[in-house]
């Protein structure tokens, strides 16, 4: 078994901490545990040590995903592991699965609803509309109130009718 | 280049800025973290991409008209001493203050607007103001924010907001901030429960130099922690909120103290102007926590005819950068201590011991 710090050594050193009902382990080689401070295990949070934030997040090995890097910038999740920050950010696609728990943790939605560039404002307005029209339309479907359906479908239509001559192929 | 020193406003003038509140809230800001789109984030990226983030974005700003009349500088021109003095005054991070090439700062003549370069975002600009005004902060920043975006292209991505090196502040990247100046709520013995109140609504607590320092001088920075999934306006307004409460709590901690334990209060306060003005070696953290008392003292009038902006001024002056500058020779930690208390003393000199109601 390999550390699962630094993906080299093998591991000597396992760690496993239930929280609640959740299990967590880990594998590392005793040098890492060394330069992690893992010595008294009941002293630290296994999740917060790895993720470096404070995070109780279960340790999901796919998430970790060893070789995963960005790339744009190189970046890897050993990385983000170390300092807490990312390279770059279209990091923030390339890590998109792993970060998802964690920004659930950490912030109080996942999506953003405040400012935005004013380019960016009108298109973000239309995108927003036409999701919620699709939502009603399936709605309107559901309860087979097709006379609804026929102006939502009508509104959707006229939305992305209008587009721009870039649809044309 | 210009000089630093003759650019910022002397601490005197700095401690005339009036705003609302501005007993108990000494200033408020509002900071917004920005990043570039094609560019590694600082902490990651080599220092020629840094070099050219700088280059690109420190023309950007100083053509706002915001910053008609700034300072814009490199910070591996400024000397140790120099950065200090702009972390003692509020302008830029200790984080900041650790940064060399490829990093810089711009500031306007009137100390309203500071943006940070290359810190651990691209950007990170922040509105200043005197007293309790962070929703004038806000607009302030938005305004300045939106005038930048034409110039520069901003990580944006519709789902996460705009993109940050920290998780923790992507979204929004804003933090909402104000130094509030709290001795009744110490000397009453009720800071903590505030803290963990305050905490439990998501927000920080946090001492006079932010993250990871202690509250020196009854200092408390109160600030917002999570920035995606609310809009700006709601976290302003949580904040607002949330400070006018502290405020009114900090304002019954005195006058209950003055009512059932005046003899506290009197000797706290007449004990700190007693060593203050009597000292002949005091550090920088024992003066702070007395003229904090004094300051006190000067809101309950025990003072008469004394102002709060020269506590205000001392308070800046006798930090170990301001001292430092303020004298020729590099002095040892032992000697400032010697200075400071001389000016102190002399400082307080016509200042006459505190009154008893």
């Amino acid at each position: 078994m390999q550390c699962c710090v630094c993906k080299e050594k093998p591991a000597t050193v396992h760690l496993t901490q239930i929280v609640g009902d959740k299990m967590q382990k880990l594998d590392m080689c005793e040098d890492c545990a060394k330069a992690k401070g893992v010595n008294d295990p009941t002293s630290f949070a296994m999740a917060d040590l790895m993720l470096g934030l404070g995070a109780s997040q279960e340790l999901d090995p796919s998430a970790i995903g060893a070789e995963l890097k960005c790339a744009r910038c190189g970046f890897s999740q050993a990385d983000f592991k170390k300092s807490g920050r990312l390279g770059c950010p279209e990091c923030y696609r390339t890590f998109a699965e792993g970060l998802a728990g964690l920004l659930k943790t950490m912030h109080k939605g996942v999506r953003h609803t405040g400012k935005a560039p004013e380019a960016l404002r009108k298109t973000r307005e239309s995108v927003d509309r036409l999701k919620s029209l699709q939502k009603k339309l399936a709605k309107a479907i559901d309860t087979e109130d097709f006379e609804a359906a026929a102006t939502l479908r009508d509104e959707i239509k006229t939305m992305s009718g209008p587009a721009p001559a870039k649809t044309v192929r | 280049m210009k000089d630093i020193h003759q650019f910022l406003c002397s601490p005197a003038d700095s401690t005339h800025r009036h705003g609302p509140n501005d007993r108990i809230v000494m200033s408020s800001r509002v900071r917004l973290a920005r990043n570039l789109r094609d560019h590694a984030f600082p902490g990651w990226a080599k220092k020629p991409e840094r070099v050219k983030v700088l280059e690109t974005v420190q023309p950007a700003i100083a053509s706002l008209p915001e910053m008609a009349d700034s300072f814009s500088e490199a910070m591996d021109n400024l000397v140790a001493l120099d950065k200090q003095i702009l972390v003692e005054r509020h302008l830029i991070s200790r984080e900041h203050a650790a940064k060399n090439v490829g990093s810089g700062l711009v500031l306007n003549r009137t100390e309203t607007f500071s943006v940070m370069i290359n810190e651990e975002d691209h950007l990170r600009m922040q509105a200043l103001r005197p007293g309790f005004q962070i929703r004038e902060a806000w607009q302030a920043i938005d305004g300045f924010d939106s005038a930048l975006e034409k110039k520069l292209d901003f990580a944006f991505d519709n789902e996460l907001g705009y993109l940050t090196a920290c998780p923790t502040n992507l979204g929004t990247g804003i933090r909402v901030s104000a130094m509030l100046h709290l001795p009744g709520l110490v000397l009453a013995d009720q800071i903590n429960p505030i803290i963990q109140s305050v905490n439990k609504l998501g927000l920080a607590v946090r001492g006079l130099y932010g993250e990871g320092t202690e509250a020196l001088g009854n200092v408390f920075q109160v600030s917002n922690q999570m920035t995606l999934g609310e809009s700006e306006t709601v976290i302003v307004e949580r904040l607002e909120k949330v400070m006018a409460q502290i405020i009114e709590h900090e304002e019954n901690a005195r006058q209950t103290l003055l009512e059932k334990k005046p003899k506290v209060v009197f000797n706290h306060i007449g004990r700190a102007y007693g060593v203050l003005a009597n000292a002949h070696s005091i550090s920088s953290k024992e003066t702070m926590n007395l003229l904090s008392l004094m300051r006190l003292g000067v809101d309950m009038e025990l003072f008469p005819g004394a102002q709060r902006a020269l506590i205000d001024e001392l308070f800046l002056l006798t930090q170990p950068a301001h001292l430092q500058k303020s004298l020729s020779d590099k002095l040892s930690a032992e000697e400032r201590d010697l200075l400071r208390a001389d000016m102190v003393r002399e400082r307080l000199k016509n200042v006459s011991r505190p009154v008893t109601k």
